[in-house]
């Protein structure tokens, strides 16, 4: 029994449709345009550094090294030297880090932990998460009319109390160190939280059913189980945060003093790149823009370095479960 | 063969104590103080964000009236004006740099999801991009001044609303690519390939199929962008700089609220430090609605 091929129908039920040139074109063109905007961000990058670096190249040329570690800046005599606001830079964003990294990784354990209900949770999350979204300008604002005044007190208390150590010394006036590190504690509290919250989240729960299955108690399992299966997410966080924090500018000019003059002391007033530029930019000319672009190139260098070594520690020593 | 029976010593390996639970254990004593600790860091956690919410709503809400908005800042020394220019300037800017950020962060986005998920070249720009968005706000200003404002690149103009609005451009960018890209990938594949089924091309799936599909992620992440970018005062204060005046065009100086804050919170007249809470009160309104929003919208797609 063989039956024979049966045979293609004479005529056929749908018509072949080529894609038109025009089609194909588009198609092409619009892979090419996202190709290009995707490229945009490379660029734009590479055009930042450079811009930076071109407008630095005269201050480089004239002050060089010197620059980084001296500490006048002298604009009639056209003397540069960028020690006071790189220093205060550095001095600000570490402290703060000190205060903010057992306040946010508290916060975030707080919220999730079982402690309180999920709606209480979800409402303390959502509130650390407005808080980074109230400008900088505002809680500068904030920090010289409200902040300032009321922890003056605590200011002197401290300096009364270690008047003999050169980091006390000096009565408080006003504006100065200490409120910057205070309100650049509330300017990166939301990003370290945010993470962390996010990395203790995503620890499996047989981890922690493991730690409780060996007796241990709440916070024996998350001293020795999950925080270390967090730590390198929170770890990225906090460099990340590190970054915002040498970079932030607005509430920090507005309450650090913008001193020229190397001071030791937390509550004297100090200076930082980005709030030097900030305040003199805008009047600026000839060598003094020049040596603040060297000034704004030392910062990008600074938060460039950090933000890449929180990317590759994100990346890294993420571990996989 | 012989088997010895198992047996059991009648002294236990281990003291057999019973299970209750004993509050003075050092251990527990530990778990309850460091309980109470991350309460308190909680707490004072969310202070701040009360403490600056009050003194803005009460400090800024004292002023608020109609002519607020509808008036110019007096000049040093007087008393009464509005903020009616910088209002209309934070607009005007925030509304320039959403036109270029948005068309070049959804395009970029596009490319990172729909053409090259995992290639080389889709890393090294999702690694620019997380660096970029790490970049302080203050350098795209020094950027923005630098290849524009200094060479006089737009129209001969020095200062102007452009400027300023290409400043907060820079700063929007990173975030709009991230959530597009981020919404993207959260379309079902399903889609893409229903679409290709019945005939359609790559460029009709993406706009007409996937990107709608991902519309609710990347507007929530474009309402958080634009809300950022108004709160900037860093990149405008030498790009857009500050008008006392309406604003004459997009190639003029403009003057907007977050520099209105800044230049008056500084000076030493009362009328200029209640003006600045005043429109530290529009701007958080403006911004913690803008928050609100976004979450909404994200909450409202969910079923």
């Amino acid at each position: 029994m063989t039956s024979a091929p049966t045979s293609p129908p004479a005529t056929a039920d749908f018509s072949l449709r080529r894609r038109p040139a025009s089609e194909k074109l588009l198609d092409q063109g619009f892979h090419y345009l996202t190709l290009a905007l995707a490229s945009f961000v490379g660029l734009l990058l590479l055009a930042i550094v450079l811009t930076v670096f071109h407008g630095a190249r005269e201050a480089i040329a004239t002050f060089g090294a010197r620059f980084i570690t001296t500490s006048s800046w002298d604009p009639v005599n056209n003397q540069y030297g960028a020690f006071v606001a790189i220093y205060g830079t550095l001095v600000t964003a570490f402290l703060s880090l000190l205060i903010a990294v057992p306040l946010g990784i508290g916060t975030a354990i707080f919220i999730t932990e079982d402690l309180i209900p999920t709606q209480l949770r979800n409402l303390i999350g959502l509130m650390v998460e407005l808080l980074a979204a109230i400008p900088s300008v505002v809680l500068g604002l904030w920090a010289i009319f409200v902040m300032e005044p009321a922890i003056r007190p605590a200011l002197n208390l401290l300096h009364t109390l270690f008047w003999w150590s050169p980091f006390f010394a000096g009565e408080p006036q006003g504006p100065g160190m200490a409120p910057a590190i205070l309100i650049l504690v509330v300017m990166i509290l939301p990003i370290i939280t945010a993470i962390s919250r996010d990395a203790l989240n995503q620890v499996p729960v047989e981890l922690r059913q493991g730690a409780y299955g060996v007796g241990t108690t709440r916070w024996g399992a998350l001293m020795n189980i999950i925080l270390p299966a967090a730590i390198s997410a929170i770890t990225g966080g906090i460099m990340l945060a590190l970054g915002r924090a040498m970079g932030e500018t607005m509430a920090v000019t507005m309450i650090i003093g913008n001193s020229l003059n190397f001071d030791l002391s937390l509550l004297a007033p100090g200076n930082t790149i980005a709030s030097m530029l900030a305040n003199q930019f805008g009047e600026a000319d000839g060598i003094q823009v020049s040596a603040l672009m060297f000034a704004a190139l030392i910062l990008m260098i600074l938060t460039l370095v950090v933000n890449i070594i929180a990317q590759w520690i994100v990346r890294r020593l993420s571990l996989k479960y | 063969m012989n088997y010895s029976p198992i047996t059991y010593s009648n002294t236990p390996l281990f003291e057999r104590r019973p299970l209750t639970y004993n509050p003075n254990l050092f251990r527990n004593r530990f778990n309850q103080f460091c309980t109470s600790l991350a309460g308190l860091f909680a707490a004072m956690a969310v202070l701040p964000l009360f403490l600056v919410l009050i003194y803005v709503l009460v400090q800024g809400g004292k002023l608020l009236s109609f002519q607020l908005f509808t008036q110019l800042p007096p000049a040093p020394g007087l008393e009464g004006g509005g903020i009616g220019n910088a209002i209309l300037g934070t607009v005007v800017v925030t509304l320039v740099a959403s036109l270029i950020s948005i068309p070049i962060g959804v395009g970029g986005g596009i490319f990172l999801s729909e053409y090259s998920r995992n290639g080389w070249f889709a890393s090294a720009v999702r690694f620019a991009n997380d660096v970029l968005s790490g970049v302080p706000s203050i350098i795209s200003g020094v950027f923005v001044y630098g290849i524009i404002v200094a060479t006089r690149a737009i129209g001969g103009q020095s200062y102007s609303a452009l400027a300023g609005g290409i400043a907060l451009s820079v700063l929007m960018l990173p975030t709009v690519i991230k959530t597009t890209d981020e919404g993207l990938k959260l379309v079902p594949q399903e889609l893409r390939w229903g679409a290709y089924g019945v005939g359609a091309s790559k460029v009709v799936t993406i706009l007409r199929i996937t990107l709608p599909a991902a519309f609710t992620p990347i507007a929530t992440g474009v309402v958080l962008a634009i809300a950022r970018a108004a709160g900037e005062t860093a990149p405008l204060i030498f790009t857009a700089l500050f008008s006392p005046f309406w604003p004459e065009g997009v190639l003029n100086p403009i003057a907007t609220m977050s520099v209105l804050i800044f230049n008056f919170a500084i000076m030493p007249y009362e009328a200029q430090n209640e003006l600045a809470w005043a429109a530290s009160f529009v701007l958080v309104i403006m911004i913690l609605g803008a928050n609100l929003l976004a979450r909404w919208i994200s909450k409202a797609a969910q079923p």
